[in-house]
């Protein structure tokens, strides 16, 4: 059927719809050459020739094709050190942020449970109104949970947004009729949510794991605030330190045997990889999930 | 009869325990982490003192001590005037931007070309600040930074430019790679509200001669109204409260006077150098201010177009 409308569009598409096409396309290709060219370039200066890049030789493709910036980012212990701190943070995060989210979400969705408006107005007001930087700072200090990976993964542990689409979801593509019936058949409540809706929601529980694990995985502000300490600082501490401080050459103090020039080199090569090995994991989390994207965010974006 | 209806009533709170107990977890973390802050933004009218806690600490005296400090301090008006600029640039550019991509990805027929460019524009909103900031430093410094180098090789410059260090560069960077990373993402949401238009709409319009400006005024713009409206009362309430990651980590000695605002101040005077009370007072004035902004945006938008958040 779709191929068919196609069809008779272009049978009568005229001059003045030609044009149109025409400037749609060229905005179009424009706008994905601004935004793929600095990405592009990243990934070829990454596979390049450390020394290609310092001379500005690399404009669009990889130039004297290697693989050695990569080998040296792997070598380097604080950034692996980095690397596995995060992945960390982010399974443990991800798994506890999705467990209140939705345990707390579903209660508020059903109609059942007595005060249900109250409740949602005082996590709604959490939007409108914080305590701000300090007073959070006091209360994760005083928790004695500074320098801990629960100072991460604690604070934030539900984002408001997430908790409003989740629970709109659960409001919307669960009929209640569902619930009842398993209720007379002598499904306790949190069977009901365990075997019924938990299953049924999964395009909203895959779009909330993308969510929130990009979060985590990209989280740098937190981790300035609570963690000192160098072995538990996670990914983005570290790479601020190489991308932004410029930190690397002073790491890389012990390789002695290399003149400044190629070690000046290599640390420019390395930044390269260390940018594309650190935004890997998340642009390719993104594609596995994207079926479940437009659905599920539909579901969860309409008021129930 | 009465007192069956009132034992019925208690009876049902009873029989929904386990949905109060799947309730608590979710309580309890909003009491601790986002209630127990709000209570303890009392020490911006008080001396905190951390050997005495957040209630035994002595009021100020007099009370807004640490407001008067602020407003009559050196920073209060390049802090004020910076955060203003800075987030309404970004609200004025980058609203719009997003809503124009997706009305050209609408009208691109091709979907395979369609496809490629909605997965090219949001693959920059997975990248973390840090390398955002990062990528900047590397592309727009002085010694062998690709844009430098373009720019030189092409004959438009002479001398290379200070993009990263100096002051006027700081705010068109900031705003232009916002747009940059968050374009493609905006779209997304007008592009999932695109998809449930009943593609008949167009068909009885061309049928009834309307040109693809006219359906686009016409169909796809009211089509994606709702969400543009909430889209926009969330961007208001952003407008004093722009990613202090973002900025602080851009920040640096030289272009300070363009790039200090009220965030970046509130953690540095927080907590690099321990005033704990001053450091909330401020950041309840910016707070206040951003509560005011979205009630207000959402009241009005809830008159003109019956959209609103609450």
């Amino acid at each position: 059927m779709k191929h068919k409308n196609n069809r008779e569009d272009r049978s009568v598409t005229g001059n003045s719809d030609r044009v149109f096409d025409g400037v749609v396309y060229a905005l179009l290709a424009v706008i994905l050459v601004l935004i793929a060219y600095p990405l592009l370039y990243v990934v070829s200066c990454s596979l390049s020739d450390p020394a290609r890049i310092l001379t500005n030789d690399i404009i669009l493709f990889p130039k004297g094709f290697n693989v050695e910036s990569y080998v040296s980012v792997i070598k380097e212990n604080r950034l692996t050190g980095g690397y596995v701190n995060t992945i960390v943070y982010t399974v443990v995060g991800t798994a506890i942020n999705i467990s209140l989210t939705a345990t707390g979400a579903y209660a508020l969705s059903c109609r059942k449970l007595k005060g249900r408006g109250v409740f949602t107005k005082f996590i709604l007001f959490t939007m409108l109104f914080s305590g701000g930087l300090i007073p959070t700072y006091l209360v994760v200090s005083d928790l004695h949970l500074l320098n801990s990976m629960w100072s991460i993964v604690l604070p934030n542990a539900v984002g408001v947004t997430n908790f409003i689409i989740m629970k709109n979801s659960f409001e919307n593509s669960i009929p209640d009729e569902l619930k009842e019936a398993a209720s007379v058949e002598g499904c306790s409540d949190i069977g009901i949510f365990l075997k019924i809706v938990l299953p049924l929601s999964k395009p909203i529980l895959a779009v909330m794991v993308i969510f929130y694990s990009v979060g985590h995985w990209n989280e740098y502000f937190n981790a300035l605030l609570y963690i000192t300490e160098k072995s538990a600082q996670p990914l983005q501490v570290v790479l601020r330190d190489i991308l932004i401080s410029n930190e690397l050459t002073e790491m890389m103090g012990n390789v002695n045997q290399l003149n400044s020039e190629s070690r000046l080199a290599i640390a420019e090569g390395m930044k390269y990889s260390t940018i594309v090995i650190s935004s890997l994991p998340m642009i390719l989390l993104y594609p596995f999930f994207q079926k479940y994207f437009v659905k599920g965010v539909m579901v969860g974006a309409v008021k129930g | 009869m009465k007192q069956g209806v009132k034992k019925n009533k208690y009876l049902s709170y009873l029989k929904s325990w386990q949905l109060y107990l799947l309730l608590l977890p979710t309580l309890l973390y909003f009491i601790i982490f986002r209630y127990v802050p709000i209570f303890g933004i009392q020490i911006a009218f008080k001396d905190y003192m951390p050997a005495l806690g957040i209630v035994e600490s002595p009021w100020a005296a007099p009370v807004f001590k640490h407001f008067t400090r602020f407003f009559q301090g050196y920073y209060a008006k390049r802090l004020i005037v910076n955060t203003l600029v800075l987030s309404f640039g970004q609200l004025i550019l980058g609203f719009p931007l997003p809503v124009i991509l997706a009305l050209l990805l609408n009208e691109a027929r091709s979907q395979r070309f369609k496809k490629l460019a909605q997965t090219v524009t949001y693959a920059p909103h997975f990248i973390s600040t840090v390398v955002l900031v990062g990528l900047l430093s590397t592309l727009l410094n002085t010694g062998n930074g690709l844009i430098n180098h373009l720019l030189l090789s092409a004959g438009l410059i002479e001398e290379p430019i200070e993009f990263l260090t100096e002051a006027g560069w700081f705010k068109p960077l900031y705003i232009i790679s916002g747009i940059w990373q968050e374009m493609g993402w905006g779209a997304v949401v007008y592009m999932a509200a695109l998809a449930g238009v009943d593609q008949q709409l167009y068909e009885a319009a061309k049928v009834d001669g309307a040109g693809r400006m006219k359906r686009i005024l016409y169909i796809t713009i009211p089509a994606i109204l709702p969400a543009m409206i909430t889209m926009l009362i969330l961007n208001c309430g952003k407008v004093m409260n722009i990613g202090y990651e973002k900025v602080y980590l851009m920040q640096n000695d030289l272009n300070i006077a363009s790039s200090d605002v009220i965030s970046t101040y509130v953690y540095k005077v927080g907590i690099l150098n321990n005033q704990y009370s001053f450091s909330t007072a401020v950041n309840l004035f910016n707070s206040v201010i951003n509560t005011a902004l979205i009630i207000i945006v959402n009241k009005f938008s809830k008159k003109v177009s019956d959209t609103s958040l609450w």
